[in-house]
């Protein structure tokens, strides 16, 4: 039974940050339809980042904000480099951002080195049901859930987020309006890369980062976004959740290489049976 | 009102508009007639800015909106939502002003916009446009695809603020047979020149015109 609790505790942790990966997938994708595979290295980087600033003697959160930040600016970055050309299909800009992910590697490796890093998190650990859970897991659920409603009163309550709603809906109209495609898109990629950033520093403590751990991150992220169609932050929180307790579950009773694997499984699956729904048919007809 | 001056617009190498003048009056209603492909939507476009000019002049007194062909609505969000982004550039955001004016639109606020009919759909691309609280609406192809009866409902409310707001109306229509009878004076384009222009009546009465845009075989005329 504590072996059981604390899979699933270890689980729901997980699921948190696979889910604000998702958050920064389906947020890119409202604003621009594209389809962004460089958000995994937006946590690698704030991961490293906040390793670094800790070495380097800033205190806790502070340094944590910082990498937040830094992965905030990569994200804007990215966001330019993969849509600020005027006609650019969201098609060809998943391959900039590709292109971006994979240069991420270079400067990473240069600048972190090859060895993964992490850096102690929350320390003391608090007993729940009999089990010791580390405070650092107790903290990724509040925060996470905070970020999701906050995403989710944004989209659905203000009018500027309605205004980037409608920017993914359609570009040329919502230019005809006067809003600001280009502009929500780069504010989408910076906000994506926040929550990236978030996503890094808090996970970072539970299992370090390394240049590559983006791969993994993002096929979690993706598994997840899709169970919400890439449309609604909160059912993404849903989808990662259940994906985190499934993979904390094979991993502790079955073997732990098996867990990568299940969410390859679990999008493979999303995309069959999305892609046999009339709606995704006549999508791709438009 | 509007004052266009010479305009060009290229595509590459390809010529859209080729040295366009046309002028609206404050109040008036004028419609720009022609067959597709003539560079309508393009001098439309580039009245909103989102086609860039090649040479030539624009200038607009007041708000201009533009009601774009094939609705664009936002088909994901509500109607109201649709509406209220109509104000992005300012004005109220709050609906119900139109909703008064146009009471369909309430019923139907709920509604996701991409669930509506085409008639529906219709009414929403030009309300959002009227959320501008534009001084000139410029509508592409309002009567495309609609029946009859719809268009000369929508019809009916544009004339309705235009006697009673002095809102000025352009509209850009293949059918020329509802863009004639709805407004009065008309420009017709063809291949990215105009090739007519005057009072409606006179432009319906023209041969050239009847051969080319109402579909009445003219024998000698073409």
């Amino acid at each position: 039974m504590s072996a059981f609790l604390s899979y699933l505790i270890h689980g729901i942790s997980l699921g948190c940050g696979f889910a604000l990966i998702a958050s920064g997938i389906i947020i890119i994708y409202r604003i621009t339809r594209v389809v962004n595979l460089a958000q995994g290295m937006f946590a690698v980087v704030a991961g490293f980042s906040a390793a670094s600033a800790l070495d380097a003697g800033l205190p806790h959160l502070l340094a944590e904000l910082l990498a937040i930040a830094v992965a905030a600016i990569v994200g804007a970055s990215t966001g330019f480099v993969a849509i600020a050309k005027r006609g650019t299909s969201p098609q060809a800009s998943l391959i900039a951002t590709l292109g971006v992910g994979v240069f991420g590697y270079a400067v990473e490796v240069l600048t972190w080195g090859d060895q993964p890093r992490s850096f102690a998190g929350l320390s003391g650990a608090h007993e729940l049901w009999g089990v010791d859970v580390p405070s650092q897991y107790l903290l990724i659920v509040p925060v996470t859930l905070l970020i999701f409603a906050g995403l989710e009163l944004f989209f659905e309550r203000t009018y500027t987020g309605k205004a980037m709603s409608a920017c993914a809906s359609n570009p040329y109209a919502a230019g005809l309006q006067g809003i600001g495609v280009l502009r929500m898109g780069l504010y989408g990629f910076g906000l994506a890369g926040a929550l990236g950033g978030v996503a890094g520093v808090l996970l970072t403590p539970l299992q370090p980062v390394s240049y590559d751990s983006d791969v993994s991150l993002f096929v979690n992220g993706f598994a997840a976004a899709i169970l919400a169609g890439l449309k609604r932050p909160v059912l993404a929180l849903a989808g990662g959740l259940v994906l985190g307790v499934a993979e904390s579950m094979v991993a502790g009773y079955a073997r732990a290489s098996y867990q990568s694997s299940l969410a390859l499984l679990l999008t493979l699956a999303i995309l069959i049976a999305q892609a046999t729904r009339r709606e995704a048919l006549q999508a791709v007809e438009e | 009102m509007i004052r266009v001056d010479d305009l060009s617009v290229r595509y590459g190498a390809a010529t859209a508009l080729d040295g366009v003048s046309l002028s609206v009056a404050p109040g008036e209603k004028v419609a720009l007639i022609g067959a597709n492909g003539a560079g309508k939507s393009t001098l439309l476009n580039a009245l909103s800015g989102v086609v860039l000019k090649a040479s030539g002049s624009i200038r607009i007194d007041g708000r201009f909106a533009h009601v774009p062909e094939g609705r664009q609505l936002f088909g994901d969000l509500t109607v109201e939502d649709n509406l209220s982004l109509g104000a992005y550039r300012g004005g109220t955001r709050n609906p119900a002003w139109l909703y008064e004016f146009m009471p369909e639109l309430g019923r139907l606020r709920r509604q996701r916009a991409g669930s509506l009919s085409g008639g529906q759909q219709q009414m929403v691309a030009i309300g959002r446009g009227l959320m501008a609280e534009p001084d000139v609406i410029a509508i592409d192809e309002m009567s495309l695809g609609l029946a009859p009866i719809i268009v000369q409902q929508l019809a009916r409310k544009l004339s309705e603020l235009n006697a009673q707001r002095g809102l000025t109306l352009l509209l850009v229509e293949q059918s020329a047979r509802v863009a004639l009878a709805l407004c009065d004076r008309a420009y017709v384009l063809e291949t990215g020149r105009i090739v007519a222009e005057g009072e409606a009546a006179e432009l319906s009465d023209s041969p050239f015109v009847e051969a080319a845009y109402l579909g009445r075989p003219v024998g000698a005329a073409s």
